[in-house]
């Protein structure tokens, strides 16, 4: 049976009950594990009683940082300082050269790009080459297709119905997440996987970005972050003790 | 003609009439894909329970896909936040009560 996931929850994490609502209404809906949008500075103490709410309602929960850097250094910066304490890193391009820069570093995982300007929407064939050599994901979030009405929507499908197609044809992993900020926004996987039939996707495009391709991204960077890990392919297998 | 059955749940922080609900149907199906993608569906409410907030719908089952978009797509009835979610699809109503609302 296919585990959906959803890696986009903008849940604000000091209102806990939301969290909680949210939370629960992902598992009801056939969620099995979310990924919980956190500032950077966030303490200890707060991913644990997020991971709380998450373990009450049987769901699996990982951490997830949006940088929005305004350069590419800029970008590097944030990267050297966050990549090892959080499950899921996205960047939100909002100039070409952050996109770019993000594109090639293996160490981004979802590319974000603003669903209202849509000058802003780098992804175009130089982007796809760069992501599908650095194993990035392209994300498509959800909630603006609900919310925008008219022709921004009209322009925001066929935007987004070009850049799935680049995706496909240059073999960039699709991300599809939620960006709920509230449980009346959050919509089961196959509901989704409907909408995205709007910009042209297949039904099983869609449920693989919903589930194998989060998936894919939680397991290899919760390989990378557990101490056992050395290097791609090398971890530790046993440790001798008492030399 | 084959058909196929949706059952939904409407949640809302007010109580919806049927009519609320079946015109926020409509109107999506017809924001999303216009007159003609509209009778094509083929959609027609079968039952709306108040108490439970359940509702059943049949469309044309090649008109599945554009019919749950358009359920999907639904943010508020009658001008207030809520949501309605497909919780069940089957090809005859038996079946449907025995998958999804029983």
């Amino acid at each position: 049976m296919r585990k959906f996931v959803d890696l986009h929850l903008r849940a604000p994490i000091k209102d806990l009950d939301q969290v909680e609502r949210m939370v629960r209404k992902s598992s009801e809906l056939g969620y099995r594990l979310v990924g919980i949008l956190v500032p950077p500075n966030i303490t200890r103490d707060q991913i644990n009683q997020l991971q709380h709410i998450c373990s009450d309602a049987k769901i699996d929960f990982v951490t997830r940082v949006d940088f929005s850097p305004k350069t590419a250094r800029e970008l590097l910066q944030d990267l050297r300082r966050f990549r090892r304490k959080f499950e899921v890193i996205s960047v939100t391009c909002t100039s070409k050269g952050v996109a770019r820069q993000a594109a090639k570093d293996r160490r981004v995982d979802l590319l974000h790009f603003p669903a209202t300007d849509l000058r802003k929407r780098f992804f175009d064939h130089a982007e796809a080459e760069l992501a599908s050599k650095a194993l990035s994901s392209l994300e498509i979030e959800m909630t603006p297709l609900l919310l925008l009405t008219g022709f921004s929507r009209i322009r925001l499908l066929s935007r987004l119905r070009r850049e799935v197609a680049i995706a496909e044809r240059f073999k960039v992993p699709v991300t599809i997440s939620s960006g709920a900020t509230n449980e009346y926004l959050i919509r089961g996987p196959h509901e989704y996987a409907a909408l995205t039939t709007l910009f042209d996707m297949s039904m099983p495009s869609a449920l693989r970005a919903f589930s194998e391709n989060p998936l894919a991204i939680v397991e290899r960077n919760r390989e990378k972050l557990s101490p056992n890990y050395i290097a791609p392919g090398i971890r530790v297998v046993g440790r001798k003790t008492g030399v | 003609m084959r058909r196929r059955y949706l059952a939904l749940r409407v949640v809302s922080e007010q109580h919806v009439t049927e009519r609320a609900v079946m015109g926020a149907v409509w109107n999506a199906v017809l924001e999303l894909f216009g007159e003609y993608g509209a009778s094509q569906t083929n959609v027609s409410f079968i039952k709306y329970d108040p108490q439970r907030n359940y509702a059943v719908v049949r469309c044309s089952h090649t008109a599945l896909e554009k019919v749950r978009a358009s359920i999907a797509s639904i943010t508020e009835i009658d001008g207030k936040p809520a949501v309605i979610h497909v919780i069940g699809v089957s090809g005859t109503l038996k079946a449907l009560r025995k998958k999804a609302l029983t």
